[in-house]
């Protein structure tokens, strides 16, 4: 059968849908897990507790999807990806798991009983629920552009060598502080223009200032190691967008500073770090100024630059072997058969543009800031 | 690989998909009866119903969202633990995944926000709609998970790909409309409609017998009696025996579960009992009905039914030729363009996964002994006690579940709810459908034994390389994990029920439109 989008094409714009995805993660399911993140230091009293809670309590359940399509699409396009990465970083994804199955029962669970020590426990699984799985996708953003010891063998069976304390260097510490500051600062914004004013916005707006400083300066820190230090690779030899997807007929090489190579080639990528730094600057000024609009769309704008620039500088790498250089995952070796990538844009074209419908009218209904007063009236509130 | 890997990953498997299975289907069924009752409520506009509809929809809130939770596991552990099996079928399993996700798992979710919080904030019509959203999510959902199950059942429409050593899709429309996946999803739809309305049945009857809140209580049980009829009917009649006559594995999991070692002149007897014997491959002391299960399993009275003797004879001949594919792959890899390896790999592709069987006793299959051949040939029959029980556990509770929703639809027509009786075996009854799903589950999966995709790929090739270590200690944490989970939900499910349908009023007052219980009102 012939189909009317060309193989190399249809990967390419499966790896800007894998952006799409994470963006729309990060972008909807971030502010709830930086809300989530913020609860213990912007709430102090059983009232504000609710009321923080109740800013996300409708729509984190749909947010939350993003993170499982993640998967699902992951598994459709780049099944190498879903295959090596989730059975490589196997402890971190449990932990990660674990402490999201946290969020679905803290949010329901909490309200059912009046007991206050029943909801502080509740209220640290949110916490939880938030905090580690910013961190640990931080963390393995960091071990993605270092590259994961894994190599594939004549069956392309995977085989992963390193450790789970293997995955906490210096430099992915930065990308998991980095990726805990930005969404930390997105959740500060959310509650910005979503919260009553008073008490927690007034703290939202300071922990959100620290951690929109906190995000310039390690975005800043990691660019700097990514430049300087000993990270990148290159693809050798001839490379065949359209061949099969095959990682083992293709080469590696380390070549330390490779992850600029982009940027030279075309400067227009250039604008993803810097809307990842002009979002946040902006951010900022938004809470300073508590125009809370601005700084929401500051801090999406952030989230988004930072994440398209760690996609972009990596182009065509999606996940780098550091052992085996014949083992590297990349657009060109790493996806589904044309057949599905195209059977699957189709669907994503269809059904993506229905969800951000009914999205966008779910959030309407619910618009408007959430009142400590209706906290008494209202039953259906957590 | 390590065999103790295998096992474990495969406990693993099991353990939390049971238990996502255990929400799931309550789930389901739940979202259509909510719809139902709120369909009533906008169309009577009667508040009794408002308070029935939101009483079902609290407790459907705090089974949804461990279904939820759970489900988060399930996305992911294909990959974890399953990282083979992923890379060599995902180009066709993931799209159903994703599917899901796009089309069912978006909707459900998104509109569950509302149906809870947008009691104050919508019409009555614009509520009804997003609990018709709610419902119509969750169905879809079982529909796209099960066209990814039918498809490990009965794997149409792919083919290897030596050039990416794994199946690749080459006809989507034969794996959407894989009737082994439509069968699938009828049955599970019409299982989960009987638990929910078993759930609603029970709580209802206990009411009625405790003497509480009966306004609620017989609207509830009058919906339960008539949808969990015609549900216990669909998940009987439509089970999922319709595919058995499809496949090799299809087949042998038919001859398993009724423990048929060999093949019987047409129409095939069903045994209603017996007494199966794995050592001496012959079932003892059997009690058969005739005719019946050639009808069940060919819908004609012609057809044979085939037994496990023959069925492993096939299978034999299969791995032969299975290892023949695998010498030409052998071939193809080390010279890809060798148009003579790949045309003998072509000739026998079909059976290169009958071919892989042999790599439990052997790394390279062409070294296979005839003794070892016939071993694994007698590998593609699975469990047959397990399987012979588990399915007349599940049928049995079927056919108790159309007799007990029978009665209660002739109580709730008769308007007569004092049968104390029957109040009382509705109530012992409400674990009866959760063991019947379950060992439908266990019937389903253990039954695809020894594959993880039939004929295409062994389950003991299918895992991860993982240490012991790393998988003990995932299913320990998940144990106590969901353990105290389910603790905290059965819990706050009894608490729930105890407080009642008008609890709210307790914290809030009385509401404006269910201020009192109209005990009288009628239908």
């Amino acid at each position: 059968m012939v189909l009317p989008i060309d193989y190399p094409t249809l990967r390419v714009i499966w790896w800007g849908l894998l952006g799409v995805l994470l963006i729309g993660f990060a972008l909807t399911d971030g502010f709830d897990m930086g809300v989530a993140a913020l609860l213990p230091f912007v709430a102090r009293t059983e009232d504000e507790r609710r009321a923080t809670i109740n800013t996300i309590g409708a729509t984190w359940e749909g947010n939350q999807v993003w993170f499982i399509l993640g998967g699902g699409a992951i598994f459709a396009a780049w099944p190498f990806v879903y295959a090596v990465s989730f059975s490589g970083f196997y402890l971190a994804m449990f932990v990660v798991l674990a402490a999201m199955i946290l969020r679905p029962v803290g949010f329901k669970y909490r309200s059912k009983r009046p007991n206050p020590l029943w909801r502080a426990f509740w209220d640290w699984a949110l916490f939880t629920g938030g905090f580690v799985p910013v961190l640990v996708f931080g963390v393995a953003v960091g071990n993605v552009l270092q590259g994961a010891p894994f190599r594939l063998d004549g069956d392309l069976r995977s085989t992963y060598t390193g450790s789970f304390l293997g995955l906490f260097t210096p430099f992915t510490l930065i990308s998991g502080l980095l990726s805990v500051s930005m969404l930390v600062l997105h959740g500060a914004c959310w509650l910005g223009v979503k919260a009553e004013r008073g008490p927690i916005v007034d703290r939202a707006r300071r922990f959100g200032s620290i951690a929109g400083l906190a995000s310039l300066v390690l975005f800043a820190v990691g660019g700097l190691i990514v430049a300087k230090g000993h990270l990148g690779f290159r693809l050798e030899g001839v490379i065949d967008p359209a061949g099969p997807s095959n990682p083992m007929r293709a080469l590696t090489v380390s070549a330390p500073g490779a992850w600029l190579d982009n940027y030279g080639r075309y400067p227009v990528m250039l604008l993803a770090p810097t809307l990842g730094f002009v979002g946040a600057v902006v951010a900022l000024l938004g809470l300073w100024r508590r125009s809370e609009p601005l700084a929401l769309a500051g801090s999406s704008t952030s989230t988004a630059g930072v994440i398209a620039t760690v996609g972009l500088s990596m182009f065509p790498f999606i996940l780098p072997s550091s052992i085996d250089p014949g083992s590297s995952l990349t657009v060109w070796n790493a996806s589904s058969s044309q057949l599905t990538l195209f059977v699957m844009l189709i669907a994503t074209a269809i059904f993506l543009p229905i969800i951000l419908l009914y999205t966008a009218w779910v959030y309407r209904v619910l618009w408007g800031r959430t009142s400590t007063a209706a906290l008494r009236t209202n039953p259906d509130l957590y | 690989m390590d065999s103790i890997v295998i096992d474990l990953s495969r406990l693993q498997f099991a353990l939390t998909a049971l238990y996502h299975f255990l929400f799931v289907p309550l789930t389901i069924g739940l979202s259509v009866l909510l719809l139902i009752m709120e369909s009533i409520y906008v169309m009577t506009g009667r508040p009794i119903w408002r308070t029935t509809t939101r009483f079902w929809g609290t407790l459907f809130g705090i089974n949804f969202v461990l279904g939820v939770a759970t489900g988060i596991t399930m996305e992911f552990q294909f990959g974890m633990n399953w990282s083979y099996y992923s890379h060599y079928v995902g180009d066709i399993f993931g799209a159903p995944l994703a599917i899901e996700g796009l089309m069912a798992f978006f909707l459900e979710a998104t509109f569950v926000g509302l149906m809870f919080f947008g009691w104050g904030k919508l019409s009555k019509g614009g509520h009804l709609f997003s609990t018709a959203m709610v419902a119509l999510g969750t169905n879809l959902s079982a529909l796209w998970i099960l066209v990814a199950n039918g498809w490990m059942q009965n794997p149409v429409g792919a083919a290897f790909n030596p050039d990416t050593m794994r199946m690749e899709v080459v006809d989507f429309e034969a794996v959407l409309f894989n009737p082994v996946a439509q069968a699938k999803f009828v049955h599970t739809v019409s299982a989960g409609y009987v638990i929910a309305s078993l759930f609603v049945l029970g709580v209802s009857s206990f009411y009625l017998l405790k003497g509480r809140w009966q306004g609620v209580a017989k609207r509830s049980f009058v919906v339960a009696a008539a949808f969990g009829l015609a549900a216990s009917l669909s998940a009987v009649v439509l089970g999922d025996e319709s595919g058995y006559a499809l496949t090799d594995n299809q087949k042998m999991k038919l001859a398993a579960l009724e423990a048929m070692w060999r093949t019987e002149p047409a129409p095939a007897g069903l045994t209603a009992f017996g007494i199966p014997s794995v050592a001496d491959r012959k079932t003892h002391f059997e009690v058969k009905i005739p005719f019946v299960l050639g009808l069940i399993a060919t819908r004609s009275v012609n057809k044979p039914v085939e037994g496990i003797f023959e069925l492993v004879a096939v299978a034999q001949d299969r791995i032969e030729s299975g290892v023949q594919a695998y010498d030409a792959l052998q071939a193809v890899k080390a010279n890809p363009k060798d148009p003579v390896a790949r045309g003998r790999f072509e000739l026998h592709s079909r059976d290169l996964g009958y071919g892989l069987l042999l790599k439990r006793y052997v790394a390279d299959p062409r070294q296979a002994s005839p003794a070892q051949i016939s071993r694994a040939a007698w590998d593609t029959v699975p469990n047959v006690p397990v399987m012979f029980w588990l399915f007349r556990v599940m049928a049995g509770v079927g056919f108790a579940m159309i007799a007990l929703f029978a009665g209660a639809f002739v109580l709730a027509t008769r308007r007569n709810f004092d049968v104390r009786w029957f109040l009382w075996i509705a109530v012992l009854a409400m674990p009866l459908p959760w063991i019947a799903t379950e060992s439908g589950w266990a019937l389903s999966e253990i039954g695809r034994q020894p594959w993880a995709v039939e004929g295409v790929l062994p389950t003991f090739l299918g895992a991860s390389s993982l240490s012991v270590a790393q998988l003990l200690t995932t299913i320990v944490v998940f144990t106590l994990f969901y353990g105290a989970l389910a603790v905290v939900e059965v819990g706050l499910i009894l608490r729930t029920i105890k407080k009642g349908p008008f609890a709210e009023q307790d914290l809030f007052g009385p509401h404006t439109d269910s201020v009192a219980e109209p005990a009288r009102a009628s239908l």
